[in-house]
Protein backbone atom coordinates (compact mmCIF):
# COMPACT_ATOMS: atom_id res chain seq x y z
CA UNK A 1 0.00 0.00 0.00
CA UNK A 2 2.73 2.41 0.52
CA UNK A 3 4.28 1.35 -2.29
CA UNK A 4 1.56 2.33 -4.09
CA UNK A 5 1.27 5.81 -2.31
CA UNK A 6 4.59 6.83 -3.21
CA UNK A 7 3.79 6.15 -6.75
CA UNK A 8 1.46 8.94 -6.80
CA UNK A 9 4.27 11.14 -5.38
CA UNK A 10 6.40 10.69 -8.60
CA UNK A 11 5.29 13.32 -10.97
CA UNK A 12 6.81 11.31 -13.91
CA UNK A 13 3.59 9.15 -12.54
CA UNK A 14 1.22 11.23 -12.29
CA UNK A 15 1.52 13.54 -15.25
CA UNK A 16 0.99 11.03 -17.74
CA UNK A 17 -2.04 9.53 -15.68
CA UNK A 18 -3.26 12.20 -15.49
CA UNK A 19 -3.15 13.24 -19.02
CA UNK A 20 -4.73 9.40 -19.01
CA UNK A 21 -7.71 10.53 -17.26
CA UNK A 22 -8.62 13.65 -18.93
CA UNK A 23 -8.08 12.71 -22.06
CA UNK A 24 -10.72 9.40 -21.71
CA UNK A 25 -13.25 11.83 -19.92
CA UNK A 26 -12.83 14.19 -22.87
CA UNK A 27 -13.40 11.75 -25.57
CA UNK A 28 -16.34 10.25 -23.03
CA UNK A 29 -18.12 13.53 -23.79
CA UNK A 30 -17.37 13.80 -27.21
CA UNK A 31 -19.00 10.41 -27.68
CA UNK A 32 -21.51 11.37 -25.71
CA UNK A 33 -22.47 14.71 -27.56
CA UNK A 34 -22.01 13.08 -30.72
CA UNK A 35 -22.46 9.55 -30.22
CA UNK A 36 -26.41 9.42 -31.03
CA UNK A 37 -28.72 10.72 -33.49
CA UNK A 38 -31.47 10.83 -30.63
CA UNK A 39 -29.24 12.69 -27.82
CA UNK A 40 -28.20 15.03 -30.66
CA UNK A 41 -31.75 16.30 -31.62
CA UNK A 42 -32.42 16.48 -27.38
CA UNK A 43 -29.52 18.39 -27.19
CA UNK A 44 -29.83 20.79 -30.00
CA UNK A 45 -33.28 21.67 -29.02
CA UNK A 46 -31.83 22.99 -26.00
CA UNK A 47 -30.54 26.09 -28.05
CA UNK A 48 -33.91 27.50 -28.02
CA UNK A 49 -34.06 28.25 -24.82
CA UNK A 50 -33.46 31.73 -24.56
CA UNK A 51 -35.75 32.21 -27.44
CA UNK A 52 -38.89 30.69 -25.69
CA UNK A 53 -39.00 32.90 -22.65
CA UNK A 54 -40.14 35.35 -25.24
CA UNK A 55 -42.75 33.29 -26.71
CA UNK A 56 -43.95 32.60 -23.50
CA UNK A 57 -44.36 36.23 -22.71
CA UNK A 58 -46.20 37.25 -25.48
CA UNK A 59 -48.47 34.54 -24.95
CA UNK A 60 -49.11 35.65 -21.56
CA UNK A 61 -49.70 39.32 -22.61
CA UNK B 1 -42.17 23.98 -20.52
CA UNK B 2 -43.10 24.81 -17.01
CA UNK B 3 -44.17 28.55 -17.21
CA UNK B 4 -47.44 29.14 -18.29
CA UNK B 5 -49.35 31.84 -20.22
CA UNK B 6 -51.32 32.80 -16.77
CA UNK B 7 -47.30 33.06 -14.95
CA UNK B 8 -46.10 35.09 -17.36
CA UNK B 9 -49.13 37.53 -17.31
CA UNK B 10 -47.40 38.20 -13.86
CA UNK B 11 -45.58 41.84 -13.53
CA UNK B 12 -42.32 41.34 -14.44
CA UNK B 13 -40.71 42.67 -11.32
CA UNK B 14 -42.48 40.53 -9.51
CA UNK B 15 -41.88 37.39 -11.85
CA UNK B 16 -38.03 38.44 -11.48
CA UNK B 17 -35.82 40.56 -10.01
CA UNK B 18 -34.46 43.35 -12.03
CA UNK B 19 -33.95 45.51 -9.70
CA UNK B 20 -30.50 44.28 -9.02
CA UNK B 21 -30.06 43.65 -13.00
CA UNK B 22 -30.26 47.82 -12.66
CA UNK B 23 -28.32 48.64 -10.24
CA UNK B 24 -25.20 46.26 -11.60
CA UNK B 25 -26.32 47.39 -15.27
CA UNK B 26 -25.70 51.54 -14.18
CA UNK B 27 -22.42 50.66 -12.12
CA UNK B 28 -21.10 48.48 -14.99
CA UNK B 29 -21.19 52.39 -16.90
CA UNK B 30 -19.63 54.30 -14.18
CA UNK B 31 -16.97 52.32 -13.41
CA UNK B 32 -16.30 51.72 -17.31
CA UNK B 33 -16.23 55.74 -17.72
CA UNK B 34 -13.91 56.26 -14.36
CA UNK B 35 -11.92 52.94 -14.88
CA UNK B 36 -11.32 53.84 -18.62
CA UNK B 37 -10.46 57.72 -17.55
CA UNK B 38 -7.58 56.49 -15.36
CA UNK B 39 -6.27 54.25 -18.21
CA UNK B 40 -6.02 57.16 -20.54
CA UNK B 41 -4.60 59.00 -17.94
CA UNK B 42 -2.00 56.92 -16.81
CA UNK B 43 -0.96 56.04 -20.99
CA UNK B 44 -0.61 59.90 -21.68
CA UNK B 45 1.84 60.14 -18.42
CA UNK B 46 3.53 57.95 -20.06
CA UNK B 47 3.47 59.75 -23.38
CA UNK B 48 3.55 62.87 -20.86
CA UNK B 49 5.44 62.68 -18.17
CA UNK B 50 4.71 65.78 -16.63
CA UNK B 51 1.29 64.89 -15.88
CA UNK B 52 2.72 63.27 -13.01
CA UNK B 53 2.61 66.74 -11.48
CA UNK B 54 5.38 65.66 -9.10
CA UNK B 55 2.39 64.05 -6.99
CA UNK B 56 2.69 60.45 -5.55
CA UNK B 57 -0.56 59.77 -5.48
CA UNK B 58 -1.48 60.17 -9.08
CA UNK B 59 1.75 58.16 -10.32
CA UNK B 60 1.51 55.28 -12.62
CA UNK B 61 2.76 53.10 -10.50
CA UNK B 62 -0.46 53.75 -8.48
CA UNK B 63 -2.92 54.27 -10.81
CA UNK B 64 -2.44 51.43 -12.74
CA UNK B 65 -3.73 48.94 -10.22
CA UNK B 66 -6.71 51.33 -9.59
CA UNK B 67 -7.10 51.40 -13.80
CA UNK B 68 -7.08 47.62 -13.60
CA UNK B 69 -9.35 46.91 -10.61
CA UNK B 70 -11.90 49.60 -11.91
CA UNK B 71 -12.37 48.27 -15.59
CA UNK B 72 -11.87 44.54 -15.01
CA UNK B 73 -13.77 44.43 -11.36
CA UNK B 74 -16.03 47.49 -11.85
CA UNK B 75 -16.59 47.58 -15.37
CA UNK B 76 -15.94 43.90 -16.15
CA UNK B 77 -17.22 42.15 -12.76
CA UNK B 78 -20.42 44.58 -12.63
CA UNK B 79 -21.14 43.78 -16.07
CA UNK B 80 -21.24 40.01 -15.54
CA UNK B 81 -23.42 40.33 -12.30
CA UNK B 82 -26.28 41.86 -13.70
CA UNK B 83 -26.00 40.02 -17.55
CA UNK B 84 -25.62 36.51 -14.96
CA UNK B 85 -28.45 37.62 -12.57
CA UNK B 86 -30.63 38.30 -15.93
CA UNK B 87 -29.63 34.66 -17.76
CA UNK B 88 -30.06 32.89 -15.17
CA UNK B 89 -33.61 34.27 -14.19
CA UNK B 90 -34.84 34.04 -17.85
CA UNK B 91 -33.59 30.91 -18.76
CA UNK B 92 -34.44 29.54 -15.52
CA UNK B 93 -37.99 31.36 -15.32
CA UNK B 94 -37.23 31.92 -11.80
CA UNK B 95 -36.87 34.79 -9.58
CA UNK B 96 -33.46 35.07 -7.73
CA UNK B 97 -33.17 32.96 -4.88
CA UNK B 98 -32.54 36.01 -2.59
CA UNK B 99 -33.14 39.31 -3.06
CA UNK B 100 -31.44 40.13 0.10
CA UNK B 101 -28.40 38.05 -0.50
CA UNK B 102 -28.09 39.59 -4.30
CA UNK B 103 -28.23 43.37 -2.56
CA UNK B 104 -25.51 42.23 -0.53
CA UNK B 105 -23.94 41.17 -3.61
CA UNK B 106 -24.17 44.38 -5.03
CA UNK B 107 -22.82 46.41 -2.19
CA UNK B 108 -20.01 44.66 -0.88
CA UNK B 109 -18.74 44.57 -4.48
CA UNK B 110 -18.97 48.22 -5.22
CA UNK B 111 -17.27 48.66 -1.59
CA UNK B 112 -14.38 46.13 -2.54
CA UNK B 113 -13.56 48.17 -5.64
CA UNK B 114 -14.33 51.70 -3.87
CA UNK B 115 -11.89 50.28 -1.08
CA UNK B 116 -9.41 48.78 -3.27
CA UNK B 117 -9.05 51.91 -5.23
CA UNK B 118 -8.59 54.24 -2.19
CA UNK B 119 -5.92 51.80 -0.69
CA UNK B 120 -4.38 51.79 -4.02
CA UNK B 121 -3.97 55.51 -4.50
CA UNK B 122 -2.54 55.69 -0.70
CA UNK B 123 0.21 53.31 -1.37
CA UNK B 124 -1.67 50.00 -0.22
CA UNK B 125 -0.70 47.13 -2.61
CA UNK B 126 0.43 43.20 -1.80
CA UNK B 127 2.18 43.26 -5.31
CA UNK B 128 -0.05 40.47 -6.97
CA UNK B 129 -1.41 41.85 -10.77
CA UNK B 130 -4.94 41.78 -10.57
CA UNK B 131 -4.89 41.13 -6.75
CA UNK B 132 -3.57 44.38 -5.54
CA UNK B 133 -6.45 44.33 -2.98
CA UNK B 134 -5.02 43.61 0.64
CA UNK B 135 -5.87 41.27 2.83
CA UNK B 136 -9.10 42.65 4.67
CA UNK B 137 -10.39 43.46 0.68
CA UNK B 138 -9.88 40.06 0.01
CA UNK B 139 -12.11 38.79 3.01
CA UNK B 140 -14.99 41.13 1.81
CA UNK B 141 -14.27 39.86 -1.76
CA UNK B 142 -14.59 35.81 -0.82
CA UNK B 143 -17.89 36.72 1.39
CA UNK B 144 -19.37 38.44 -1.24
CA UNK B 145 -18.43 35.87 -3.54
CA UNK B 146 -19.59 33.28 -1.37
CA UNK B 147 -23.29 35.02 -1.43
CA UNK B 148 -23.01 35.41 -5.57
CA UNK B 149 -22.58 31.57 -5.74
CA UNK B 150 -25.17 31.11 -3.28
CA UNK B 151 -28.18 33.23 -5.51
CA UNK B 152 -27.11 31.36 -8.67
CA UNK B 153 -27.10 28.19 -7.48
CA UNK B 154 -30.24 28.56 -5.50
CA UNK B 155 -31.60 30.06 -8.62
CA UNK B 156 -30.92 27.14 -10.84
CA UNK B 157 -32.27 25.00 -8.27
CA UNK B 158 -35.47 26.17 -8.34
CA UNK B 159 -36.19 27.00 -12.51
CA UNK B 160 -39.09 25.84 -13.79
CA UNK B 161 -36.88 24.82 -17.17
CA UNK B 162 -35.73 21.30 -16.83
CA UNK B 163 -32.58 21.93 -18.97
CA UNK B 164 -29.65 24.65 -17.73
CA UNK B 165 -29.09 26.39 -20.59
CA UNK B 166 -25.14 26.44 -21.76
CA UNK B 167 -24.84 30.12 -20.59
CA UNK B 168 -25.50 29.18 -17.31
CA UNK B 169 -22.30 26.64 -17.54
CA UNK B 170 -20.04 29.06 -18.52
CA UNK B 171 -20.90 31.61 -15.51
CA UNK B 172 -21.35 28.94 -12.94
CA UNK B 173 -17.61 27.63 -14.01
CA UNK B 174 -16.87 31.53 -13.68
CA UNK B 175 -17.69 31.74 -10.78
CA UNK B 176 -16.20 28.42 -8.82
CA UNK B 177 -12.52 29.04 -10.51
CA UNK B 178 -12.73 32.50 -9.27
CA UNK B 179 -12.99 31.63 -6.13
CA UNK B 180 -10.72 29.10 -6.09
CA UNK B 181 -8.29 31.50 -7.54
CA UNK B 182 -9.08 34.36 -5.50
CA UNK B 183 -8.49 31.63 -2.10
CA UNK B 184 -5.34 30.30 -3.38
CA UNK B 185 -3.66 33.34 -4.64
CA UNK B 186 -4.32 35.43 -1.47
CA UNK B 187 -3.20 33.22 1.12
CA UNK B 188 -1.32 35.49 3.15
CA UNK B 189 -0.17 36.00 6.49
CA UNK B 190 -0.76 39.80 8.12
CA UNK B 191 1.87 41.12 10.31
CA UNK B 192 -0.62 42.33 12.83
CA UNK B 193 -4.71 42.35 12.69
CA UNK B 194 -4.99 45.95 12.73
CA UNK B 195 -2.11 45.98 9.90
CA UNK B 196 -2.83 46.33 6.03
CA UNK B 197 0.22 44.38 5.34
CA UNK B 198 0.55 40.65 5.03
CA UNK B 199 3.14 38.41 3.22
CA UNK B 200 2.17 35.35 0.96
CA UNK B 201 2.25 32.58 2.19
CA UNK B 202 4.09 31.13 -1.14
CA UNK B 203 7.73 32.06 -2.11
CA UNK B 204 10.04 32.38 -4.68
CA UNK B 205 9.34 30.64 -7.57
CA UNK B 206 6.38 28.62 -6.13
CA UNK B 207 4.97 32.60 -5.48
CA UNK B 208 5.46 33.85 -8.82
CA UNK B 209 3.38 30.56 -10.25
CA UNK B 210 0.93 30.83 -7.49
CA UNK B 211 0.39 34.48 -8.90
CA UNK B 212 0.27 33.53 -12.88
CA UNK B 213 -1.80 30.53 -12.25
CA UNK B 214 -4.21 33.36 -10.48
CA UNK B 215 -3.27 36.21 -13.31
CA UNK B 216 -3.94 33.75 -16.20
CA UNK B 217 -7.08 32.04 -14.88
CA UNK B 218 -8.26 35.27 -14.35
CA UNK B 219 -8.35 36.17 -17.59
CA UNK B 220 -9.36 32.49 -18.59
CA UNK B 221 -12.66 32.29 -16.29
CA UNK B 222 -13.13 36.25 -15.77
CA UNK B 223 -12.57 38.10 -18.49
CA UNK B 224 -12.95 35.07 -21.18
CA UNK B 225 -15.24 32.32 -19.82
CA UNK B 226 -18.47 34.43 -18.35
CA UNK B 227 -18.30 36.54 -21.33
CA UNK B 228 -18.61 33.71 -23.49
CA UNK B 229 -21.81 32.99 -21.03
CA UNK B 230 -23.04 36.46 -22.23
CA UNK B 231 -22.28 35.52 -25.72
CA UNK B 232 -23.88 32.52 -25.89
CA UNK B 233 -27.81 34.27 -24.25
CA UNK B 234 -27.04 37.59 -25.89
CA UNK B 235 -25.82 37.22 -29.47
CA UNK B 236 -28.95 34.73 -30.24
CA UNK B 237 -31.15 37.01 -28.67
CA UNK B 238 -30.02 39.71 -30.52
CA UNK B 239 -30.31 38.15 -33.84
CA UNK B 240 -33.15 36.58 -32.78
CA UNK B 241 -32.10 32.88 -33.90
CA UNK B 242 -30.44 30.08 -32.00
CA UNK B 243 -27.00 29.67 -31.56
CA UNK B 244 -25.55 27.76 -34.68
CA UNK B 245 -24.51 24.32 -32.72
CA UNK B 246 -25.68 23.76 -29.22
CA UNK B 247 -23.52 20.51 -29.19
CA UNK B 248 -20.39 22.21 -30.47
CA UNK B 249 -21.13 24.54 -27.23
CA UNK B 250 -20.58 21.79 -25.01
CA UNK B 251 -17.60 20.53 -26.50
CA UNK B 252 -16.39 24.57 -26.27
CA UNK B 253 -17.24 24.65 -22.81
CA UNK B 254 -15.38 21.38 -21.73
CA UNK B 255 -12.34 22.15 -23.71
CA UNK B 256 -11.90 25.40 -22.67
CA UNK B 257 -12.79 24.55 -19.03
CA UNK B 258 -9.75 21.42 -19.00
CA UNK B 259 -7.36 23.56 -20.97
CA UNK B 260 -7.18 26.89 -19.18
CA UNK B 261 -5.58 26.06 -15.98
CA UNK B 262 -2.11 24.60 -16.99
CA UNK B 263 -1.47 27.69 -19.39
CA UNK B 264 -0.47 29.74 -16.64
CA UNK B 265 3.17 29.58 -16.40
CA UNK B 266 3.83 30.85 -19.89
CA UNK B 267 3.90 34.28 -18.43
CA UNK B 268 7.40 33.23 -16.94
CA UNK B 269 9.33 32.15 -19.79
CA UNK B 270 12.50 32.20 -19.68
CA UNK B 271 12.62 32.85 -15.52
CA UNK B 272 13.52 30.20 -13.00
CA UNK B 273 10.68 28.14 -12.91
CA UNK B 274 11.02 24.94 -13.99
CA UNK B 275 11.46 24.06 -18.22
CA UNK B 276 8.73 21.34 -17.92
CA UNK B 277 6.16 23.82 -16.67
CA UNK B 278 7.16 26.22 -19.33
CA UNK B 279 6.66 23.23 -21.83
CA UNK B 280 3.48 22.12 -20.28
CA UNK B 281 2.11 25.80 -20.43
CA UNK B 282 3.02 26.77 -23.80
CA UNK B 283 1.61 23.04 -24.76
CA UNK B 284 -1.73 23.59 -23.16
CA UNK B 285 -2.00 26.98 -24.42
CA UNK B 286 -1.62 25.97 -28.26
CA UNK B 287 -3.97 23.58 -27.72
CA UNK B 288 -6.63 25.89 -26.13
CA UNK B 289 -6.92 27.55 -29.45
CA UNK B 290 -8.89 24.57 -30.90
CA UNK B 291 -12.02 25.38 -28.72
CA UNK B 292 -11.51 29.23 -28.65
CA UNK B 293 -11.77 29.18 -32.54
CA UNK B 294 -14.96 26.65 -32.19
CA UNK B 295 -16.93 28.92 -29.59
CA UNK B 296 -16.36 31.89 -32.05
CA UNK B 297 -16.95 29.96 -34.78
CA UNK B 298 -20.10 28.56 -33.12
CA UNK B 299 -21.07 32.79 -32.13
CA UNK B 300 -20.61 34.21 -35.59
CA UNK B 301 -22.39 31.04 -37.85
CA UNK B 302 -25.29 32.27 -34.88
CA UNK B 303 -26.37 35.05 -37.90
CA UNK B 304 -25.50 32.79 -40.95
CA UNK B 305 -28.57 33.97 -42.94
CA UNK B 306 -28.91 36.86 -41.54
CA UNK B 307 -26.05 38.69 -42.38
CA UNK B 308 -27.92 42.06 -43.49
CA UNK B 309 -28.12 42.56 -39.42
CA UNK B 310 -24.01 43.65 -39.49
CA UNK B 311 -25.45 46.36 -42.15
CA UNK B 312 -28.76 47.45 -39.89
CA UNK B 313 -27.88 46.63 -36.38
CA UNK B 314 -25.46 48.55 -34.62
CA UNK B 315 -25.91 46.51 -31.43
CA UNK B 316 -24.78 43.18 -33.61
CA UNK B 317 -21.84 44.78 -34.65
CA UNK B 318 -20.69 44.85 -31.41
CA UNK B 319 -21.25 41.55 -30.28
CA UNK B 320 -19.72 40.05 -33.65
CA UNK B 321 -16.61 42.77 -34.08
CA UNK B 322 -15.96 41.27 -30.40
CA UNK B 323 -16.11 37.79 -31.29
CA UNK B 324 -14.04 38.65 -34.52
CA UNK B 325 -11.68 40.22 -31.38
CA UNK B 326 -11.46 36.99 -29.68
CA UNK B 327 -11.06 34.94 -32.35
CA UNK B 328 -7.97 37.52 -33.21
CA UNK B 329 -6.62 37.62 -29.39
CA UNK B 330 -6.54 33.64 -28.85
CA UNK B 331 -4.80 33.17 -32.03
CA UNK B 332 -2.33 36.07 -30.66
CA UNK B 333 -2.23 34.71 -27.05
CA UNK B 334 -0.90 31.53 -28.08
CA UNK B 335 1.62 32.45 -30.57
CA UNK B 336 2.87 35.04 -28.06
CA UNK B 337 3.07 31.50 -25.58
CA UNK B 338 5.66 29.65 -27.25
CA UNK B 339 9.07 30.49 -25.96
CA UNK B 340 10.53 31.61 -29.09
CA UNK B 341 8.29 34.07 -29.85
CA UNK B 342 7.93 34.96 -25.69
CA UNK B 343 11.49 35.56 -25.86
CA UNK B 344 11.17 38.62 -28.15
CA UNK B 345 7.39 39.62 -27.22
CA UNK B 346 8.14 38.95 -23.42
CA UNK B 347 8.34 42.59 -20.90
CA UNK B 348 7.62 44.46 -24.21
CA UNK B 349 4.33 46.48 -25.21
CA UNK B 350 3.28 43.86 -27.65
CA UNK B 351 2.05 42.11 -24.20
CA UNK B 352 -0.07 45.00 -23.38
CA UNK B 353 -1.39 45.15 -27.08
CA UNK B 354 -2.51 41.69 -26.80
CA UNK B 355 -4.29 42.45 -23.21
CA UNK B 356 -6.03 45.10 -24.93
CA UNK B 357 -7.15 43.74 -27.74
CA UNK B 358 -8.31 41.27 -25.60
CA UNK B 359 -10.28 43.50 -23.05
CA UNK B 360 -11.08 46.13 -25.12
CA UNK B 361 -11.91 43.86 -28.46
CA UNK B 362 -13.64 41.10 -26.96
CA UNK B 363 -14.32 42.18 -22.94
CA UNK B 364 -15.91 45.66 -23.82
CA UNK B 365 -17.48 45.11 -26.66
CA UNK B 366 -19.27 42.13 -25.72
CA UNK B 367 -20.59 44.15 -22.82
CA UNK B 368 -21.52 47.40 -24.63
CA UNK B 369 -23.53 45.11 -27.21
CA UNK B 370 -24.95 42.94 -24.33
CA UNK B 371 -25.88 45.94 -22.55
CA UNK B 372 -27.66 47.63 -24.70
CA UNK B 373 -29.50 44.84 -25.87
CA UNK B 374 -30.75 44.98 -21.91
CA UNK B 375 -31.25 48.75 -21.02
CA UNK B 376 -34.36 48.74 -23.03
CA UNK B 377 -35.96 45.50 -21.55
CA UNK B 378 -34.83 47.02 -18.24
CA UNK B 379 -36.58 50.02 -18.44
CA UNK B 380 -39.10 49.67 -21.31
CA UNK B 381 -38.09 51.92 -23.97
CA UNK B 382 -36.14 52.03 -26.93
CA UNK B 383 -32.32 53.43 -26.73
CA UNK B 384 -32.27 57.23 -26.78
CA UNK B 385 -30.61 56.77 -29.81
CA UNK B 386 -29.29 54.33 -32.46
CA UNK B 387 -27.48 56.87 -34.23
CA UNK B 388 -25.00 57.19 -31.06
CA UNK B 389 -24.92 53.25 -30.62
CA UNK B 390 -23.53 53.51 -34.26
CA UNK B 391 -21.34 56.72 -33.34
CA UNK B 392 -20.44 54.34 -29.99
CA UNK B 393 -19.27 51.16 -32.14
CA UNK B 394 -17.09 53.39 -34.71
CA UNK B 395 -15.36 55.26 -32.12
CA UNK B 396 -14.42 52.08 -30.23
CA UNK B 397 -13.57 50.11 -33.16
CA UNK B 398 -11.00 53.09 -34.53
CA UNK B 399 -9.92 53.46 -30.84
CA UNK B 400 -8.99 49.50 -30.38
CA UNK B 401 -7.00 49.55 -33.86
CA UNK B 402 -4.78 52.86 -33.06
CA UNK B 403 -4.65 50.57 -29.30
CA UNK B 404 -3.19 47.91 -30.62
CA UNK B 405 -1.39 49.01 -33.85
CA UNK B 406 0.94 51.38 -31.72
CA UNK B 407 1.15 48.57 -29.47
CA UNK B 408 2.62 46.00 -31.49
CA UNK B 409 4.70 48.61 -33.58
CA UNK B 410 6.26 49.63 -30.47
CA UNK B 411 6.74 45.93 -28.48
CA UNK B 412 7.97 44.20 -31.59
CA UNK B 413 10.54 47.31 -31.83
CA UNK B 414 11.26 46.87 -28.60
CA UNK B 415 12.05 43.38 -28.28
CA UNK B 416 14.21 43.89 -31.42
CA UNK B 417 16.13 46.85 -29.85
CA UNK B 418 16.89 45.14 -26.91
CA UNK B 419 18.58 41.93 -28.67
CA UNK B 420 20.63 43.51 -31.09
CA UNK B 421 23.82 43.34 -30.53
CA UNK B 422 27.13 45.48 -32.83
CA UNK B 423 29.80 43.91 -34.21
CA UNK B 424 31.77 43.77 -31.08
CA UNK B 425 29.01 41.80 -29.36
CA UNK B 426 28.08 44.56 -27.09
CA UNK B 427 24.27 45.84 -26.80
CA UNK B 428 23.58 48.07 -29.71
CA UNK B 429 21.20 50.13 -28.30
CA UNK B 430 20.46 51.34 -24.40
CA UNK B 431 17.42 50.98 -22.69
CA UNK B 432 16.89 54.82 -22.51
CA UNK B 433 17.19 54.68 -26.22
CA UNK B 434 14.56 51.81 -26.65
CA UNK B 435 12.27 54.03 -24.48
CA UNK B 436 13.05 57.07 -26.51
CA UNK B 437 12.01 55.17 -29.85
CA UNK B 438 8.58 54.07 -28.03
CA UNK B 439 7.59 57.81 -27.27
CA UNK B 440 5.26 58.12 -30.73
CA UNK B 441 3.53 55.20 -30.11
CA UNK B 442 2.52 55.83 -26.63
CA UNK B 443 1.51 59.39 -27.77
CA UNK B 444 -0.43 56.89 -30.68
CA UNK B 445 -1.92 54.75 -28.08
CA UNK B 446 -3.07 57.93 -25.73
CA UNK B 447 -5.13 58.89 -28.65
CA UNK B 448 -6.73 55.19 -29.13
CA UNK B 449 -7.69 55.57 -25.59
CA UNK B 450 -9.09 58.42 -26.05
CA UNK B 451 -11.19 57.17 -29.11
CA UNK B 452 -12.31 54.40 -26.85
CA UNK B 453 -13.13 56.76 -23.51
CA UNK B 454 -15.16 59.10 -25.64
CA UNK B 455 -17.35 56.12 -26.99
CA UNK B 456 -18.18 55.19 -23.42
CA UNK B 457 -19.32 57.88 -22.44
CA UNK B 458 -21.29 58.55 -24.96
CA UNK B 459 -22.96 55.25 -24.04
CA UNK B 460 -23.21 56.49 -20.57
CA UNK B 461 -25.15 59.41 -22.52
CA UNK B 462 -27.63 57.52 -24.17
CA UNK B 463 -28.46 55.38 -21.34
CA UNK B 464 -28.38 57.96 -18.83
CA UNK B 465 -31.09 59.48 -21.22
CA UNK B 466 -33.22 56.02 -22.21
CA UNK B 467 -33.49 55.73 -18.75
CA UNK B 468 -35.04 59.05 -17.75
CA UNK B 469 -37.77 58.53 -20.22
CA UNK B 470 -38.15 54.61 -19.46
CA UNK B 471 -40.01 53.38 -16.02
CA UNK B 472 -39.74 50.20 -14.03
CA UNK B 473 -43.24 49.93 -12.34
CA UNK B 474 -45.18 48.40 -15.63
CA UNK B 475 -44.89 44.89 -17.54
CA UNK B 476 -41.72 44.65 -19.43
CA UNK B 477 -43.15 41.65 -21.66
CA UNK B 478 -44.18 44.45 -25.09
CA UNK B 479 -40.48 45.11 -25.50
CA UNK B 480 -39.49 41.68 -26.88
CA UNK B 481 -43.22 40.54 -28.05
CA UNK B 482 -44.39 42.94 -30.02
CA UNK B 483 -40.85 44.27 -31.50
CA UNK B 484 -41.82 48.26 -31.96
CA UNK B 485 -40.79 49.22 -28.87
CA UNK B 486 -37.25 47.08 -29.42
CA UNK B 487 -34.26 49.42 -30.57
CA UNK B 488 -33.88 47.80 -33.82
CA UNK B 489 -37.47 49.15 -34.65
CA UNK B 490 -37.14 52.51 -32.85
Amino acid sequence: MTELLLWFTNFENTKPLALLIFFTVFCGILFYVYGSKKRSKRLESYKNIPLEDDDIEVKGK
Amino acid sequence: MAATGTAAAVNVNEQYNYDIVRKFTIMTLVWGAIGMFVGVYIASELAWPWLNFDNPYITFGRLRPVHTGAVIFGFGGSALFATSYYVVQRTSQARLFSDGLANFTFWGWQAAIVFAALGNVLGHSQGREYAEMEWPIDLLILFVWVAYLTVFVGTLMKRKQPHIYVANWFYLAFILATALLHVFNNLAVPIDLFSMKSYSLFSGVQDAMTQWWYGHNAVGFFLTAAFLGMMYYFVPKQAGRPVYSYRLSVIHFWAIIFLYMWAGSHHLHWTAIPDWTSTLAATFSIMLLLPSWGGMINGILTLSGAWDKLRTDPIMRFLIVALSFYGMSTFEGPMMSLKDVNALSHYTDWTVGHVHSGALGWVAMVSFGSLYHLVPRLWNTPMHSIKLINVHFWLATIGILLYITAMWISGIMQGLMWRAFDDFGNLQYSFVESVAAAHPFYIMRAVGGAFFLSGMLLMCYNVFKTIRKGSVGVEAVGIEGEGKLSPNAA
